[in-house]
């Protein structure tokens, strides 16, 4: 380093050193790798055990009217306050065989452009759309990208960001990437207690960054993927608590509580104007981001 | 008065590396034949032998595209910040200040006002140097200040992606700039502005997922990688043998996914051309109907309206002098 007279860089050197040091002392926790084992928990309630426990009118709806039907998204219509609402979610399925049908809530090109659909529906009978969102990701296939996933994740971002409708999403589980994201832009996102929600899955990150995904649960620790980390940082509206021990120990009581918290957001966001709506959605998003000026 | 100069040149010593390795010592990656980097930047980077598209950075792009002396930067003065304090095997601080020295760019994007062959444009050019040109708080918010400065100028939006996705070290909050870029777009649409992306080399993950598919005309390079799954990781999930040339930029073509695949010799001509078809379009725009305004269709091409000169004149009267056609409703 080059030493001018009356320059000294020796204070600055020596604050990013203790700050380095820091860093590199930081214990990781393994809390937030604990809550991702709860968040993909096998006997988690899911998108359709919401929806028996708190729509029981719900009339799911089928295809993309392009292509197919994708059995990891479901969606339809129900009665919710005395009014229709439309219920979109991701299905992982509980059991093997259920989980192999659902392709494990990994959504193809056709879902997402069922989600579409569906929220234009929604749209045009003026019908909130609520979404639940429990996906590891956009399912990573051949057929999948042949079928324009990109495309097909970038339009119902879209699609969300132009809806008139109170929207307001859940996420109930593993909020995993755009695959969630594409589902999860509006007004409204709750996360329930030991839900997550990440650019990347651990497992992904830890292979990239650490290379060995063994070093999955320094990098849930990272990442800032619990509910509590998502409130810090602006992203997430409200934390919806789960029974002691996790939401799989009762779905009935898990479900009454989500059911209250989007029934009382529901109240709240009809009572603004939908255009009011629209911008101040807008606004949020286009304010999310953290960087510096010089 | 001319004046006369005398020029030295000194004759250029012969190279003493052996025949075998090119005086500058390189190669093109594709076909292995020498390629000189004079040659290659006189090549817009592409291989005179295979016609390999080779990367360009940021700044050799703009330079490439944009008319000289008219570029002014937006956005410029954004710096990233570490949010989650993120520290993998090194931090993410640190990452960020090698990218910044090794790159000499303050990020992955670049924003400017500027003309291309002289149209007014607003472009951007992602560097895929930089951090595999992720997407970070300060790519979105330039990315949404690019676009606002095109619907406040109204100029059309032309992006040059290249990017690996979102950028992990921000976790939540580089997502959330999938969301942020595509809410931004919705000023363009207001002011009925085109935006045309070209893609680059590669582009995958978070970045073909937001705004760079949701252009009104998306071009690419030849060869590039374009998917959302990078190969690896639909090889790892799937256990699938990828096909030949999957995910390039022929096979997107060949699934309708892109409009054009343009080579970068002919990149700028094609892209004034598409801008200025798309603008032509708006020129001739009316204010659209009122809702309270009848709207009364007018005949359709000469011959319909000929046929119904004839159905008027000639059919109606013989209708109704058969009897038939009595429900008129022009009959008082």
């Amino acid at each position: 380093m080059p030493s001018f007279p009356g320059v000294g860089y020796e204070e600055e050197i020596r604050k990013i050193q203790e700050s380095l040091e820091a860093l590199r002392e930081r214990e990781p926790s393994d809390a937030a790798w604990k809550t991702v084992q709860l968040a993909r928990h096998k006997d988690r309630p899911q998108a359709l055990d919401y929806i028996k426990h708190t729509f029981p009118d719900f009339l799911e709806l089928h295809g993309d009217r392009l292509r197919g039907d994708d059995p990891a998204i479901v969606g339809g219509m129900a009665t919710m306050d005395g009014g229709t609402v439309m219920v979109i979610g991701h299905q992982k399925g509980h059991d093997l065989r259920e989980r192999q049908q659902r392709n494990f809530g990994m959504p193809r090109p056709e879902g997402y452009r069922k989600v579409q659909r569906l929220a234009r529906l929604a749209e045009r009978f003026s019908m909130p759309v609520v979404t639940l969102v429990d996906t590891p990701g956009a399912f990573p296939g051949v057929d999948a990208e042949e079928g324009g996933q990109a495309g097909a994740i970038a339009t119902s971002l879209r699609v969300f960001a132009e809806l008139t409708v109170p929207t307001i999403a859940v996420v109930i589980g593993e909020g995993g990437s755009g695959g969630a994201l594409a589902l999860a832009l509006c007004d409204r996102v709750f996360m329930l207690e030991n839900a997550i929600y990440s650019v990347i899955t651990p497992e992904g990150c830890a292979a990239i960054l650490w290379r060995d995904s063994a070093e999955a649960s320094q990098a849930a620790d990272a990442l800032c993927l619990t509910a509590i980390d998502l409130i810090r940082l602006g992203i997430v509206d409200s934390v919806i608590p789960e029974p002691r021990k996790g939401a799989h120990k009762s779905h009935r009581a898990t479900a009454k509580v989500v059911a209250r918290q989007i029934e009382a957001a529901l109240r709240e966001l009809q009572s603004i104007h939908p255009l009011q709506r629209v911008a101040e959605r807008r606004q949020k998003y286009l304010q999310m981001g953290s960087f510096t000026t010089v | 008065m001319t004046k006369y100069v005398t020029v030295h040149i000194t004759p250029k010593e012969p190279s003493e590396a052996p025949p075998s390795a090119p005086a500058s010592g390189e190669v093109c990656k594709a076909c292995g034949k020498d390629l000189p980097r004079a040659t290659l930047v006189a090549a817009l980077h592409v291989c005179p032998h295979c016609d390999h598209h080779h990367p360009v950075t940021g700044p050799e792009r703009v330079a490439q595209l944009v008319d000289e002396g008219s570029w002014e930067s937006i956005g410029d003065q954004l710096r990233p910040a570490d949010p989650l304090e993120f520290f993998d095997t090194r931090s993410y601080v640190e990452r960020l200040a090698e990218a910044q020295s090794e790159t000499g760019m303050s990020e992955a994007f670049l924003g400017g006002l500027c003309r291309i062959s002289g149209r007014p444009v607003a472009l951007g050019v992602m560097d895929f140097r930089f951090l595999g040109g992720s997407m970070g708080s300060v790519v979105g918010e330039r990315f949404v200040r690019l676009v606002a400065a095109a619907a406040g100028a109204s100029v059309p939006l032309v992006v040059v992606v290249s990017s690996g996705g979102a950028r992990m070290q921000e976790g939540i909050l580089s997502l959330m700039q999938m969301a942020k870029t595509v809410v931004a777009l919705d000023s363009l649409t207001a002011v009925r502005m085109p935006f045309v992306s070209v893609l680059t080399h590669p582009t995958t993950g978070g970045v073909l997922a937001s705004f760079a598919t949701l252009a009104d005309v998306v071009v690419a390079e030849p060869g590039a990688l374009l998917c959302f799954a990078g190969p690896r990781v639909i090889e790892q999930t799937t256990r699938e043998k990828l096909p030949e040339g999957f995910g390039r930029s022929e096979a997107n073509f060949a699934n309708g996914q892109l409009d054009l695949v343009i080579h970068r010799r002919d990149l700028k001509e094609r892209l004034d051309r598409v801008l200025s078809l798309l603008e032509g379009g708006v020129r001739c725009s009316v204010e659209p109907a009122r809702q309270d305004q009848e709207v009364v269709p007018r005949g359709g091409n000469p011959l319909t309206q000929a046929f119904a000169r004839v159905k008027k004149f000639a059919l109606v009267p013989w209708r109704r002098l058969r009897g038939r056609d009595t429900e008129d409703p022009r009959e008082p």
